[in-house]
């Protein structure tokens, strides 16, 4: 966590030093207290709400107890045993993991350039990835399930990879530039004076140094590929190809007569807990990586 | 690629101005993947869905079915003909404006509570950051078990309560159906809008506080007359990154209530032409209006956070 701090500390040192300052003087004010126990359960309790439905189930379904009265795993059970969820869940995984890869690899080539190079019209690159960054979903879509059917990789994994890279790849470049930037010069000018080419003081120097902005920038890469549902519904058509948000959706239709939101319900807590896992542990380098670049302007 | 680059750190070493043509090579070559990518997923597909609009083009009827006919504007025509369309852009519009200045106001909220608060900053951090991580579809449906009708929370309180209206069939009339989809992203998007005026809050140096307390000005007077002021340029990359997103919103109506009861938006009436009637002209014409909507938007987040960029790229600052 110590790189993580640093990398922080770097963004914010007048904030450090002004907590420090303040605490003997002031004490934390009642109303504080009640706004930040507000915000808790602000966030908190909707999820909770999902966690209880989803330990639920028969009759206790249609009563609102705060709290489980007969707390039970059977949604979760029944949940294990659908092979359309199972598909998503593997699909889920091999889609955002290679998104993940692929635009880590290929991005951070380019931001590196972006960062440190001498190169010419640097502005408009980084304005052609943004403005790429604020596409509509729906706009990419269209052609593309058009072009899929054509070429045959609709309802396919690689189909869903190709065009994640077109929010994947802006992310990670536009996170990447803002911490290439803040690692010190000096090494790799030391490296470059003992006759290492460019490419390799990128290599053997700047990315081992970026390790935590690699961390940031693929943690938020791969939270976005498993958030992303326009694309998973528009270009697939069977569990086979479909992603675990997708597949969520598609149950509903599933049981004609009732909803079977007990199922749906322990569905939604599962696929949401390696999100919230990454939160508990990166927490730090994911809120530098959300506002890197963000308060500089 | 280690070749070439080797032979370039020779070169380096004999003559500075074809190093200097050599790093500018290096970096072509290594911004040239990324920029064909973008080419290929992002740039072609939105020439094609042009190209696509501007055809008669469904896969139902069976003459259109392999060919598309040119159809000149028919296709926008249409769009802009149907009353869908033009329900869809007041629901986006609707929706866009009354959740982005409610999150504005609840982060802004949030940030300020988060910045005093010096016990528990750290948990408040990862607490804020739940409801960001967790997936829209997810959130769509924790939102739909608390406003269901029977087991939900908000009508069991009504009911406790006493208060009237505890039988509302939320996700299944007019208005109330845009405000549970408002609440929903409220509470999805309202803590990312607050870490980053967060962010804003932490680079303003105490001295400004410091002065202005001495020279005796109250709270309220420091909020309005230094806080306020200095937060405005992360104020206005939140405002402008939470307008691109509400814009194209989709997940969230497709799965609260599939675009009915005044739900529909933009994204959701292109998908519907697209997928369900397979008009892929219409559809195509429709996510192109969209497109364009968002990139006059997205227009002005290029203005606002220009300067941003050029730092940046900036050499000199570095």
């Amino acid at each position: 966590m110590s790189t993580a701090d640093a990398t922080q500390s770097v963004v914010v040192p007048k904030a450090r030093v002004r907590e420090k300052a303040r605490k003997p003087r002031e004490g934390q004010h009642p109303a504080l207290w009640i706004a930040v126990i507000a915000i808790i359960i602000f966030c908190l309790f909707p999820f909770y709400w999902l966690v209880n439905v989803s330990l639920k189930t028969g009759a206790d379904l249609s009563g609102a107890d705060l709290v489980p009265p007969n707390p039970t795993l059977d949604n979760y059970e029944s949940i294990f045993r659908n092979d359309d969820f199972l598909n998503g869940l593997k699909n889920s995984a091999i889609v955002s993991l290679t998104t993940t890869a692929l635009s880590l690899l290929i991005g951070s080539f380019a931001a590196y350039a972006l960062a440190r190079l001498k190169m010419r019209r640097k502005f408009m690159v980084l304005a052609i990835v943004l403005s790429v960054s604020t596409f509509p979903g729906i706009a990419i879509a269209a052609p593309v399930f058009k072009l899929w059917t054509d070429i045959g990789l609709y309802n396919t994994l690689p189909g869903l990879i190709i065009p994640y890279l077109t929010f994947a790849l802006p992310l990670t470049i536009y996170i990447l530039v803002s911490f290439f930037k803040e690692i010190p010069r000096d090494l790799e000018e030391a490296a470059l004076v003992d006759g290492a080419t460019n490419f390799q003081a990128f290599r053997k120097v700047v990315v081992p140094l970026a390790a935590p902005g690699l961390a940031t920038a693929g943690i938020l890469t791969f939270i976005a590929a498993w958030n992303e549902f326009l694309l998973a519904i528009t270009l697939t058509s069977s569990s086979s190809a479909r992603t675990v948000p997708a597949a969520i959706a598609f149950f509903t239709g599933s049981t004609q007569f009732e909803l079977p939101l007990g199922t749906i319900s322990a569905a939604s807590v599962i696929i949401s807990v390696p999100l919230i896992l990454l939160v508990l542990l990166f927490q730090k380098r994911i809120v530098a990586g959300l506002t890197a670049g963000a308060v500089k302007g | 690629m280690a070749t070439p680059v080797a032979t370039v750190g020779a070169k380096r070493a004999r003559k500075g101005v074809s190093a200097d043509k050599a790093e500018r090579r290096l970096a072509t070559r290594m911004v040239a993947p990324s920029m064909i990518l973008i080419a290929i997923v992002g740039a072609y597909p939105i020439g094609y869905a042009v190209w696509l609009s501007l055809h008669e083009y469904s896969v139902r009827t069976p003459g259109l079915s392999r060919f598309a006919e040119p159809y000149g504007l028919g296709n926008f025509e249409a769009a802009l003909r149907s009353d869908t369309f033009w329900s869809a852009f007041v629901n986006t519009g609707v929706f866009t404006v009354i959740s982005v200045t409610l999150e504005l106001l609840l982060g802004l909220a949030m940030a300020l509570a988060m910045h005093n608060a010096f016990k528990g900053r750290g948990l408040l951090r990862t607490v804020v950051l739940v409801p960001w991580a967790i997936l829209t579809v997810v959130t769509a449906i924790t939102w739909q078990t608390i406003f269901e009708p029977q087991l939900g929370f908000v009508n069991t309180m009504l009911n406790a309560v006493g208060i009237p209206g505890g039988d509302t069939v939320w996700l299944g009339q007019s208005p109330h159906a845009m405000g549970v989809m408002i609440f929903a992203d409220v509470w999805k998007t309202a803590p990312f809008m607050a870490l980053l005026i967060l962010a804003g809050l932490q680079v303003i140096s105490n001295e400004v506080y410091d002065a202005a307390k001495v020279d005796g000005a109250t709270t309220w007077q420091r909020f309005m007359r230094i806080t306020l002021p200095l937060l405005i340029p992360a104020i206005l990359v939140a405002l402008i990154f939470r307008t691109l997103d509400a814009l194209r919103i989709f997940d969230l109506p497709f799965v609260l209530t599939k675009g009915a009861y005044g739900t529909n938006t933009l994204s959701l009436e292109a998908y519907e032409e697209l997928r369900a009637n397979r008009l892929i002209g219409l559809g195509s014409a429709l996510s192109v209006l969209t497109f364009v909507i968002v990139m006059a938007v997205s227009f002005l987040y290029i203005r606002f956070v220009g300067g941003n960029i050029r730092s940046l790229t900036d050499e000199g600052k570095a």
